[in-house]
């Protein structure tokens, strides 16, 4: 479809009717001034029956399986009232708003944006073949008819479908947002011992907040020892290896020694395999035995004391 | 070149020097800082050197260079120099200008730097705490 027709209904109309003859897009568009209202007439005259017709096709194309039969009624309900309103008034203003409400629910049910495409196509294509029906018998009359109708539908699913995308994408902002927030706590252990405990995939952005909230950490804390951990980073790759390297240097110029703990053998593998130079850190197995390290260079002495304490 | 004043103070304490620089220097005056150091380190046969860089938040190519270079003058000349004081960004803009662990000693502050040097630098090595 051409691309104006869905952002714009008007230029739209205009553009599709100059495709046939360019003398008659007046009358066109004095047509579709005449011919919406008609057509809004015929759906709303029909409503229940489309409606149920569109939900039944929605059920055969086994879309939106995660809402229960009432909520789908419901829901198809308005999203039809909707639709007409639209074609109706020409404005997706309150679609636009009734469909980001609608992602915001169906979302976190897992809806897909295929299906939310696919039942605002159906609902359109329902629509469509009624109209097909109904003036049948005169030619000329569907196909301006449909010459109104397809602008406007389509313009409607645009909005739905762009709706969803949004919300969809705000949803994943916020939650990268949240993981950022919360990824790299610098814990204070003992008096001069901080742990970093790294969890989760490390990218660039993350690797260079790392580093600034350590340096940061090992200047407020007067940190002599630093253990990172990297258990929880399933994958390094080269330029956060190097990061890492670089991190642990800065550390050092700042008169921190850091240990590094957690490398698992897939993480090991990459770095002897991309040549990361390794040689200057100080890794340990664990976090366990990293603490203990630690613990070693500040001078603690960790004993047990016989017998369980009371 | 000794002309000006000296925009290094640098103080001697006992056996060690401490160099504390207020603020950043261009590359003339790094120079200086460097002659005026490595020339005092004989007049005073000192045995450490501290130098306090905390008031820097910036830090070039030059300057760090030149950091490196006076470690190794004065290693050269019997002392031992430690960096005290790297804030944050100049660490790790130093690391990225490929100055890293194992060209100079660094130690947080003034504090820690005094305490790096009298362990490594007594005849007798002062236990760790």
């Amino acid at each position: 479809m051409d691309e104006n027709s869905i952002v714009d209904a008007e230029t739209a109309e205009a553009s599709d009717a100059s495709e046939g003859s360019s003398d008659i897009s007046t009358a066109d568009r004095q047509d579709v001034d005449q011919l919406l209202p008609q057509l809004v007439a015929h759906l709303g005259e029909h409503r229940t029956k489309l409606r149920q017709e569109w939900a039944s096709r929605i059920q055969e194309a086994r879309l939106l399986q995660a809402m229960t039969p009432q909520e789908m009624a419901a829901e198809t309900t308005s999203v039809y009232d909707n639709y007409v309103e639209v074609l109706e008034t020409g404005s997706v203003e309150a679609l636009q708003q009734y469909a980001q409400d609608l992602s915001e629910r169906i979302i976190p049910r897992g809806v897909e944006t295929n299906e939310v495409v696919g039942i605002v196509l159906l609902l359109r294509d329902v629509l469509a073949r009624s109209l097909f029906e109904k003036y049948q018998q005169d030619f000329a009359l569907l196909n301006r008819v449909l010459d109104a109708y397809e602008p406007a539908a389509n313009r409607i699913a645009n909005t739905v479908a762009v709706s969803f995308v949004d919300e969809r994408e705000r949803v994943i902002r916020q939650q990268q947002d949240a993981i950022r927030e919360l990824s790299t706590p610098v814990l204070p252990v003992r008096e001069r011992l901080l742990i970093l405990p790294i969890i989760g995939v490390l990218d660039s952005e993350r690797a260079r907040q790392l580093t600034e909230q350590l340096l940061a950490a090992i200047r407020t804390h007067r940190a002599k020892v630093v253990v990172i951990d990297i258990t929880g980073a399933p994958d390094v790759d080269e330029v956060v290896a190097n990061h890492l390297v670089r991190t642990v240097d800065a550390a050092r110029l700042m008169g921190a020694s850091a240990i590094i703990t957690g490398l698992s053998p897939e993480i090991a593998r990459t770095l002897v395999t991309i040549g990361v130079d390794l040689s200057k850190m100080n890794t340990i197995g664990d976090l366990q035995g990293g603490l203990e390290e630690a613990e070693r260079l500040l001078g603690y002495t960790v004993t047990r004391q016989n017998g369980p304490a009371e | 070149m000794t002309v000006g004043p000296a925009l290094v103070s640098i103080l001697r304490q006992g056996s060690y020097l401490i160099a504390s620089i207020h603020t950043a220097l261009d590359d003339s005056q790094m120079i200086r800082f460097q002659e005026d150091l490595i020339e005092q380190i004989g007049q005073y046969r000192s045995r450490g050197v501290i130098i306090d860089v905390a008031a820097l938040d910036v830090l070039d190519s030059f300057g760090s260079r030149t950091l490196r270079n006076i470690a190794e003058m004065a290693r050269l000349r019997g002392a031992l120099t430690v960096i005290v004081g790297i804030q944050p960004d100049v660490a790790f803009a130093m690391v990225e200008l490929g100055m890293g662990t194992g060209s100079v000693d660094t130690a947080l502050d003034l504090e820690e730097g005094q305490a790096y040097l009298n362990s490594r630098v007594s005849q007798s090595p002062a236990s760790a705490r």
